[in-house]
């Protein structure tokens, strides 16, 4: 996982709330083996309205995502996250998420920045009348920065500081490897292997 | 204070103690792969530039998607087919040990594990599939893991968790003449609900768990999951240690003689506490059968379809209510009147050698009702061939069954055996979901035995019905 500590791009508003992550991605595309190219995937069933935003210009190339309370709820599928990620977006800004969803967003550094739902209807007020502003994500000083407004992000700090090092769930626990390799030497020699197979 | 064997099988496996309420990072002593779950995590693997840490801890099978007819054939669904061709390319480049189709060791991953010796007491146990609590008869922390949790174990061969709460369930006495394992469960389940299982460790204990083979008592650890636990486990002891030895896998020589010692450590202190304990009278138990959509709505098959209006709890009447609509049974009807379609023999629960034996002797000299279809399907290939070699096949084809190759079969419908629209099955499986064999399908979860006399009786019965 790449380190993240800001993050500039296209804001694009979703002005809807709940957004369950059925929405994000539809369960059809869950067949799929990889765990990238789910670009087509975000948002499908909307996508296929030409009025919606990402349909837009300037949004389409949109990378930080301004949405209504309660995203990311529904089932716990993490494909949701990387279907956001596959699309270009590095951040989603909203005034509550679904635990699941944080969580993985969390471990595939995709910033979830909880923002004061106030604070949301400014962005969007922003955007409205400057289509394509940019905004910035600040993990360091957790701040929002959208033209001239600049307003701060909850995000717990275990979280932040996992990405600001980059650090996925396996790397984290191989930062104990020397742990891991002292407790294989203590293995007894009669617990079974896989190979060489035996018949 | 004494320690309980879930407890001691979890010290031994601590890599890293969490502090202030933080996961123990556990080592994981085999790690069992299949074709549906696996992708994805190693697809992140290759993304990492990681290796897998331990192939030799790790194993492979198809079982999911594999069909049970024409395996010579191409496979053709095409996700089906896609997920078993990525397993064959990840094992490949990744040096894991497979089983493919056609292969003698191919087979449900919860069969081939313990067939090969490489479930032994004492372990740690994970797959991507919930009803890896079947390896806890051997008296190990068995357990199913998300996509990410396999990514994670690939990487590192451990896991993050936080130490589970402990339930003993003590059966005691004996199971008469006619009930099983798979009745032990199910009366579990209908007595503790789906849930009440939730956050613990179920250990299983007392007078008919220790008078059951190594097979029976993998049937009752199978079915932890469908309690809401997140494993199961049985003591071992001289049944445990008869199964393993001379398997592949099982330790040789002075490996042997230091593993018993070690695995008789491996009990409950007497004087250990549980967080919760349940006890159930083996006497009192008949033929257990389920007459709903979830496995804890199960009834002794002398049993009626129950009333919802009679039932106090409001969530439970409106879950019983939409279940017997969608069961197509009307209330007060005798359970033992309940006419099937079709009887499915097989799955991870009871798709082993003795299951199938014990069917057989149920239906020798007897003929099917003709109305009902019956599928044999092997829990793994060692299992058809050594039921072939001892006749079983014959007598289930003369019979009137269907024999199949080994795989999941109708356990899940995820390949071509499904049921069909309102087609009602007795099946051995161990979920009788809405749609979880097939869309529209209504199962009706019961033993082998059962299984067998209904095919025989074409409506839920016992062996008893039979005389
Ligand atoms: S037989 Fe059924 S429960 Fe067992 S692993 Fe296969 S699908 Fe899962």
């Amino acid at each position: 996982m790449d380190k993240i500590s800001t993050h500039t791009g296209t804001g694009v508003p979703l002005r809807r709330s709940n957004v369950d992550t059925d929405q994000i991605i539809p369960a059809v595309y869950l067949k799929r083996v990889t765990r990238t190219g789910f670009e087509d995937a975000l948002f499908a069933r909307w996508r296929k309205d030409p009025e919606f935003v990402l349909n837009q210009e300037p949004f389409r190339e949109g990378s930080v995502l301004v949405a209504g309370s309660d995203f990311g709820t529904g089932s716990s599928r993490e494909h949701a996250v990387w279907a956001l990620k596959d699309y270009g977006f590095a951040a989603v800004l909203s005034s509550r998420f679904a635990d699941i969803f944080r969580g993985n967003s969390g471990k595939n550094g995709l910033i979830a920045a909880q923002v004061e739902q106030s604070d949301i209807e400014l962005i969007w007020k922003i955007l409205d009348n400057h289509p394509g502003a940019q905004i910035t994500v600040d993990l360091e000083s957790r701040t929002v920065t959208c033209d001239t407004l600049t307003v701060p992000f909850q995000i717990d700090d275990f979280t932040r500081w996992r990405l600001l090092e980059g650090l996925d769930d396996i790397s984290l626990t191989l930062r104990d490897e020397a742990a891991i390799s002292r407790f294989e030497a203590t293995r007894p020699a009669f617990k079974p292997k896989t190979l060489p197979a035996r018949v | 204070m004494g320690r309980t064997l879930a407890e001691k099988v979890w010290n031994d496996h601590i890599v890293a103690l969490g502090e202030d309420g933080e996961p123990d990072l556990i080592y994981i002593d085999l790690h069992l792969v299949h074709e549906v779950t696996s992708p994805q995590a190693f697809e992140g693997l290759r993304l990492a530039g990681r290796p897998v840490r331990r192939p030799d801890l790790t194993i492979a099978t198809e079982d999911h998607n594999t069909p049970t007819v024409d395996i010579d054939k191409p496979i053709a669904d095409l996700t089906s087919r896609t997920q078993i061709e990525t397993l064959r390319r990840n094992a490949q480049e990744f040096g894991i040990r497979l089983h493919s189709l056609g292969d003698a060791d191919q087979g449900i991953v919860h069969v081939v594990g313990p067939q090969l010796g490489l479930t032994q007491p004492g372990m740690t146990v994970v797959c991507g599939d919930s009803h890896t609590s079947t390896h806890g008869a051997f008296g190990s922390i068995a357990m199913g893991i998300g996509t990410s949790e396999v990514e994670h174990v690939l990487a590192t061969q451990t896991l993050s968790l936080k130490p589970f709460k402990t339930m003993a369930i003590t059966v005691d006495g004996e199971l008469p003449a006619g009930s099983s394992a798979k009745d032990i469960i199910l009366a579990v389940i209908a007595k503790i609900g789906t849930g009440g299982g939730q956050g613990y460790v179920l250990e299983y204990r007392g007078e008919a768990i220790r008078s059951l083979s190594m097979e029976a008592r993998m049937t009752i650890c199978n079915m932890s999951i469908e309690a809401g636990a997140r494993a199961g486990m049985v003591a071992p002891d001289q049944t445990t240690f008869d199964y393993v030895k001379g398997r592949p896998h099982a330790p040789q020589g002075e490996d042997w003689d230091a593993a018993v010692e070690y695995w008789k450590t491996l009990r409950s202190d007497d004087d250990a506490e549980f967080d919760a304990e349940v006890v159930l009278e083996a006497a009192d138990l008949e033929p257990f059968v389920t007459w709903g959509t979830n496995p804890g709505q199960g009834l002794p098959l002398s049993a009626s379809v129950p009333d919802p209006a009679q039932i106090v709890d409001e969530n439970e009447r409106a879950s019983a209510e939409s279940a017997l609509a969608y069961m197509g049974l009307t209330p007060g009807m005798p359970l033992r009147d309940i006419a099937v379609d079709t009887v499915f023999l097989g799955s991870c629960t009871n798709g082993r050698l003795e299951d199938l034996r014990s069917a057989a002797e149920v239906i020798r000299g007897r003929t099917k009702d003709p109305n009902v279809r019956m599928m044999v399907v092997p829990g793994s290939a060692k299992v058809r061939l050594a039921a072939e070699a001892e006749g079983l096949d014959k007598e289930f084809v003369d019979f009137g069954a269907e024999w199949r190759f080994a795989g999941c079969s109708m356990c899940l419908g995820m390949n071509p055996d499904q049921l069909s629209d309102g087609e009602r099955c007795a099946s051995t499986s161990n979920r009788n979901f809405e749609g979880r064999q097939g869309k529209g399908g209504r199962t009706h979860l019961v033993s082998p035995l059962v299984a067998a006399a209904t095919a025989v009786r074409g409506t839920l019965s016992s062996p008893a019905d039979l005389d």
